[in-house]
């Protein structure tokens, strides 16, 4: 690729025109302080497991328009924080059978959940599987709260993985991949790999051999998830890691798979873990 | 009336065929992955070339390849190399192979193939998610709009 890399930096000058037009100029080496005082690592060597196939990790959020990335540097201009306000409500509520709300076990989340995002999917001993976290919280819904469980990409879903992701904000994110996880992180791996669709393209097709490249309008990233869930200023609401997969492969011109099977599971262990070194930044904010 | 992608398909083999045209099954790429017959029995038309390169639901072209005579039409991608000059590199015949199934030229190609059928993997009907109905499915683009755009191509002369 990297022949195709020089051959289109030439072109690059050429297209600044036409591209320059809509991206204002990502500012690649911009540093993210969150609120003056979360010190975000939006760019890191990479883990060992990618044995070289990224020179470097880097967040979605190196690769938006300053504008964007100005969006996530204060909380009072994040339009994602609403959503953690709604899912602060949620927790505090009383839902189902039992009489218990999330607080009801946890407290206050941003004690209590301080770390948890940064392990997750993680392999869940006692019921013998990686749970990813949407997995957990429907878990606790139906198991301890007696509660319907939240469809799994939906708004109350995306608000509530938001706001347990709010105290990791600034960790690095740190999946197992090893041990009783290595089986679904490789499975997640070939399905990386794997070549979809009428157009026959994988995530590392175009997150791997092409990110920094356009592809038509879009400024092509890592299709990393430590920003997971992020508001997207296309749609102005919260988006997951499972809505985001479909999307990709959906635009392969393949038939995708449903968000919460097996395969997406594991697709979400295996990309969590090529951003491992990466800050959690949910919920960040991308075009 | 509603025609799945299957009679689809049969249609536009079958018109290729009756055109004296190749169908994508039976395309023969030489070594290089050239192809020296017109797919369609007939020339190309470099105006409809231009048209079917720059439509999302068509080639698409533009999505990875730049091409300055085609600057009216937004956007144009990074992926593959600026297209400028084709015609200067590439012989017709591997235009064409490389347009009908570009990995026969350049192995593991990102490049789409245009001209196949079979052998994809969870293949799916256009954007929508969902599974596709037939097998073999129409080919991304008709014999005929594969020689409209290596007509095109031909005119990207330095
Ligand atoms: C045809 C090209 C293409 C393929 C194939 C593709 N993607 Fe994407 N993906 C995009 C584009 C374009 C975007 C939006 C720009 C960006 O963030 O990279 C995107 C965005 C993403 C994002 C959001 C990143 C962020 O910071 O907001 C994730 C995550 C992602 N893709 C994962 C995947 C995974 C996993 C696969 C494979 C199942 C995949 N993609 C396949 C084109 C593709
Ligand atoms: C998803 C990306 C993608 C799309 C869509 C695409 N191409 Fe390509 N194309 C490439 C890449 C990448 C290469 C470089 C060959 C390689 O290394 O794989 C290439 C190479 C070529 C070449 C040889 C370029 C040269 O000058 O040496 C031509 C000609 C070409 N493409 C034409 C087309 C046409 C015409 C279309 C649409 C009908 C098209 N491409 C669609 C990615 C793409």
């Amino acid at each position: 690729m990297t022949r195709t890399r020089r051959r289109n930096a030439l072109w690059a000058f050429a297209a600044a025109a036409c591209v320059v037009a809509t991206s204002a100029g990502a500012d690649e080496n911009a540093r993210l302080v969150v609120n003056g005082e979360i010190e975000m690592v939006t760019r890191t060597a990479a883990p060992a497991h990618l044995n070289g196939a990224l020179p470097d990790i880097r967040s979605g959020w190196t690769f938006r328009t300053t504008e964007t990335q100005a969006l996530q540097i204060d909380d009072f201009d994040n339009p994602g924080m609403i959503f953690v306000d709604k899912a602060m409500d949620a927790w505090n509520s009383v839902e189902g059978s039992e009489g218990k709300s999330c607080s009801a076990c946890h407290g206050n989340p941003m004690e209590s959940m301080k770390g948890v995002r940064a392990v997750y999917p993680k392999w869940n001993e006692a019921a013998g599987e990686v749970r990813t976290l949407v997995m957990q919280i429907n878990d606790c819904r139906v198991k301890r709260m007696g509660a319907k469980p939240w469809k799994y990409t939906g708004a109350d879903m995306a608000a509530m993985e938001a706001l347990i992701s709010v105290p990791s904000r600034g960790m690095a994110v740190n999946v197992a991949i090893d041990g009783p996880a290595a089986e679904t992180w490789a499975k997640g791996k070939e399905i990386y790999y794997t070549r979809y669709g009428q157009l026959e393209l994988s995530c590392a097709n175009c997150h791997e051999q092409n990110y920094d490249n356009m592809i038509r309008a879009d400024h092509l990233s890592q299709g990393q998830i430590n920003g997971f869930p992020v508001y997207r200023l296309k749609n102005t609401k919260l988006n997951t890691a499972h809505a985001r997969f479909k999307g990709c492969v959906r635009d392969t011109r393949a038939e995708t798979f449903k968000p919460g099977s097996d395969e997406f599971i594991a697709l979400e262990l295996y990309v969590a873990s090529r951003g491992n070194g990466l800050s959690v930044e949910a919920p960040s904010v991308r075009n | 009336m509603k025609l799945s992608s299957a009679t689809l398909a049969a249609c536009l083999i079958a018109k290729a065929a009756a055109a004296g045209g190749v169908a994508p099954q039976d395309v023969s790429f030489a070594e290089d992955g050239a192809v020296a017959v017109s797919l369609s029995g007939m020339a190309g038309d470099p105006a409809a070339g231009a048209r079917i390169m720059t439509t999302r639901g068509k080639g698409n072209c533009i999505a990875c390849h730049a091409v300055t005579t085609l600057a009216d039409a937004p956007f144009h991608g990074e992926v593959g190399p600026a297209l400028d000059g084709a015609a200067d590199r590439w012989e017709e015949a591997q235009l064409r192979g490389i347009v009908a199934d570009s990995k026969k030229t350049f192995e593991g190609s990102v490049m789409p193939s245009f001209y196949k059928t079979t052998g994809y993997i969870r293949p799916g009907k256009g954007y929508t998610g969902r599974a596709a109905e037939a097998d073999p499915m129409a080919p991304l683009l008709s014999a005929q709009e594969i020689e409209d755009v290596v007509a095109y191509l031909m005119t990207l002369k330095d």
